[in-house]
């Protein structure tokens, strides 16, 4: 059996065609549709950043060149399906309608950005922060569709180096075992923190740990829209009518720092960056529409101010969000505080009054 | 199961037919639990009565099968995980404390993890490296969890019925050494017993014997031999070690003025330590003596020839009694 698996690329860096276009490459009101929410994204992650910078959010994870493949997975997603995320999906996120002002809220570090209101989220877990872990939730939420026999599929995202945690590979194994309606996308961004993809794995691909769990893995240019969506719809549709997993190795590069805690330019060389930001998601999507003649200037600047226009309500709806409450850490814990921990709320309580009462001891 | 009796074993398989044939969202999972029925038979002819879909043989990775069924939960299922021995818990850890247990806090409640996992806990049953721990502090300490150690078939019935009805996540610990003792009468009623309360086994003025799991049986023996001297013990079988039912366990202490508390587990930081820090802070007045502790020393549990040594044993209890009754 040969190792090499298909890679998919349709666009150039440059935004011109490499390869015969699918055919539902000429739909232009769903591809101005994916540019306009990668550059709401980009716009919303760049805010996040910067209210970090200023202190009104804590730490941040940004999600600046990963439009491409959030955008995709977004919008391909059925309403039913479940997204078992990472954390660094703020575009899929977005698309699954969760609000820019929940987002906010939860790197704000307020409980309540925790409750996704948006019914087309409400059974899509929360990010996830423990390494690859996920993507064993994802199978479990796949395996619940198959008991009840049901056409949905659980989609999980991580990055290149959760692929080496025994919990991804435990994941693939027994979606393999199994045939689990599931799709796992692996936003290969080159970078884990500081350890680049060379040395995270000796593997030549990430999508070849497919084959050791017998499930079916591919590549694509992760900056190429076209490619990642057509792709992943393929992915989709092999999961939902019982085909089995998918693993999607998405090819991108990881343009900002890892988190706003860390700083990049430690670990990786300004030359190296500056050759990426050459290939990025967001450019190459506008300079085919305008290629094709359906984007220009003038709709950029439209697009740009309806944008900013959207995050800064958000940010607004979030700075007006107040003090939550008390009860907030503790309402959620057990279906009911257990009576037995009566005394351990009260002993809060007591905590806050004195605070309160001005009694600060640093 | 003969004559209507049960063994702690044959209870547990008991209320799993029970909860399965009650609720169609209980699903069993685990290492060799369809066609092998269990390696202790816990879940013997449940693959029959209920079919592969609901019984899962699953790959050997207790990883992934906490993993699968945090996602099995947050769906609505109700699945109720089987770990082959605590010695093999610890893979399954991440995923109880980063996931199951705060999964509704993490979500406000709109998903939550109303899932068991059971496991064989404790020595006694000469068994290999590994397969006879008591490491139930570990989940006792972690907020969001129940934990949950019958010790009769009766109690494991009730309690496991509880712990698949509860919308959290329930650890539920069975003491390998109970599975076959005793067979109890016991009627498949459906019964459920409470997760946050003690069970007062024996009634008593002169001391307090707080215990779980097997050493609730030594326990018991202890009260025997000290009610032939006409020293009146009360023996409580402490069950949920979390959340704790402490005003059960000082209402007691206050009334005997007396308390030792007895564990397998090792003694350092053990639910033990716990039981005995919150008495202190309840009834210190009440008190005759200082609390005494019979527990593991802090030592592996060591290859079968010494596990006699490594339990708390009758004699030993009846030694911390001495020295609670014979205090100035």
């Amino acid at each position: 059996m040969s190792l090499d698996l298909p890679y998919t690329r349709y666009l150039a860096p440059d935004g011109r065609p490499v390869a015969e276009l699918p055919g539902w490459a000429d739909d232009f009101n769903l591809l101005t549709r994916l540019y306009r929410q990668m550059v709401l994204t980009r716009l919303f992650d760049l805010k996040a950043v910067a209210l970090q910078r200023t202190g009104r959010i804590g730490t941040y994870a940004p999600t600046l060149g990963q439009e491409a493949i959030g955008v995709a997975l977004g919008s391909l997603m059925q309403r039913e399906d479940v997204l078992v995320p990472y954390y660094r999906d703020t575009a899929v996120q977005l698309l699954r309608g969760v609000r820019m002002e929940e987002i906010l809220l939860y790197w704000g570090g307020d409980e309540r950005g925790s409750d996704f209101v948006e019914p087309l989220a409400a059974q899509d877990f929360p990010i996830c922060v423990p390494i690859a872990t996920q993507a064993l939730h994802a199978c479990g939420v796949a395996t619940a569709f198959k008991v009840r026999g049901e056409h949905r599929v659980a989609v999980t995202t991580c990055g290149d180096g959760a692929t080496s945690k025994g919990d991804f590979l435990e994941a693939l194994n027994v979606a393999g075992a199994w045939q689990l309606p599931v799709v796992f996308v692996v936003n290969n961004n080159q970078w884990a923190i500081s350890v680049p993809r060379r040395i995270q794995c000796g593997a030549p691909t990430l999508a070849q740990k497919a084959l050791g769990a017998g499930i079916h893995g591919e590549q694509v240019d992760g900056n190429d829209i076209l490619a990642v969506h057509d792709r992943l719809r393929h992915a989709l549709e092999r999961a939902r009518h019982g085909k089995g997993p998918v693993l999607l190795e998405c090819l991108s590069y990881r343009l900002g720092d890892h988190t706003t805690a860390d700083d990049a330019t430690r670990y990786r060389s300004a030359e190296e960056v500056r050759q990426a930001w050459q290939e990025e998601p967001v450019k190459r999507l506008q300079a085919f529409l305008v290629a094709q003649g359906v984007w220009d200037e003038g709709r950029e600047q439209a697009l740009l101010a309806d944008c900013q226009v959207e995050v800064q309500r958000a940010v607004e709806n979030f700075e007006a969000a107040g003090v939550q409450p008390l009860g907030s850490v503790f309402e959620h814990v057990y279906a009911r505080w257990p009576a037995a921990l009566a005394e351990q709320r009260e002993m809060l309580e007591e905590r806050l009054a004195r605070r309160q009462g001005g009694e600060h001891h640093e | 199961m003969s004559n209507g009796k049960y063994t702690l074993v044959e209870a547990v398989n008991l209320a799993l037919h029970r909860a399965m044939r009650d609720d169609d969202n209980v699903v069993v999972l685990g290492e060799d639990v369809g066609v092998n029925g269990g390696v202790f038979r816990a879940t013997l002819g449940l693959r029959e009565a209920f079919g592969f879909k609901r019984v899962l043989d699953t790959p050997l990775a207790e990883t992934m099968l906490a993993g699968l069924a945090v996602g099995m939960a947050a769906q609505g299922l109700r699945p109720v995980v089987e770990i082959q021995f605590m010695g093999f818990i610890y893979a399954a850890m991440e995923h109880l404390v980063s996931h199951a247990s705060r999964l509704r806090n993490r979500t406000r409640g709109r998903l939550s993890c109303p899932m068991v996992l059971r496991t064989p806990m404790g020595a006694g049953i000469r068994a290999p490296e590994h397969h006879s721990e008591s490491t139930e502090a570990l989940f006792a300490h972690v907020p969001g969890l129940r934990v949950v150690v019958p010790s009769s078939p009766a109690r494991a019935y009730g309690l496991l019925l509880a712990a698949i009805d509860d919308p959290d996540p329930v650890v539920f610990l069975e003491p390998t050494r109970l599975y076959r003792m005793n067979p109890q009468p016991l009627l498949d009623d459906g019964r459920r017993l409470p997760l946050d309360s003690c069970f007062t086994l024996r009634e008593g003025r002169d001391l307090t014997l707080l215990s779980w799991g097997a050493s609730v049986h030594e326990s018991l023996q202890a009260a025997g031999a000290l009610a032939e001297r006409g020293i009146d013990a009360e023996v409580i079988d402490v069950a949920c070690l979390k959340p704790l039912d402490l005003d059960t366990l000082a209402a007691s202490v206050r009334k005997t003025g007396r308390c030792v508390i007895v564990h397998e587990a090792p003694k350092s930081c053990a639910v033990g330590a716990e039981i005995a820090a919150s008495l202190y802070e309840r009834v210190l007045l009440d008190l005759q003596a200082p609390i005494q502790r019979v527990t593991a020393p802090d030592i592996p549990p060591p290859l079968y020839r010494l596990e006699q040594l490594y339990l708390p044993g009758v004699e030993d209890i009846l030694a911390a009694c001495e020295t609670v009754l014979d205090y100035a």
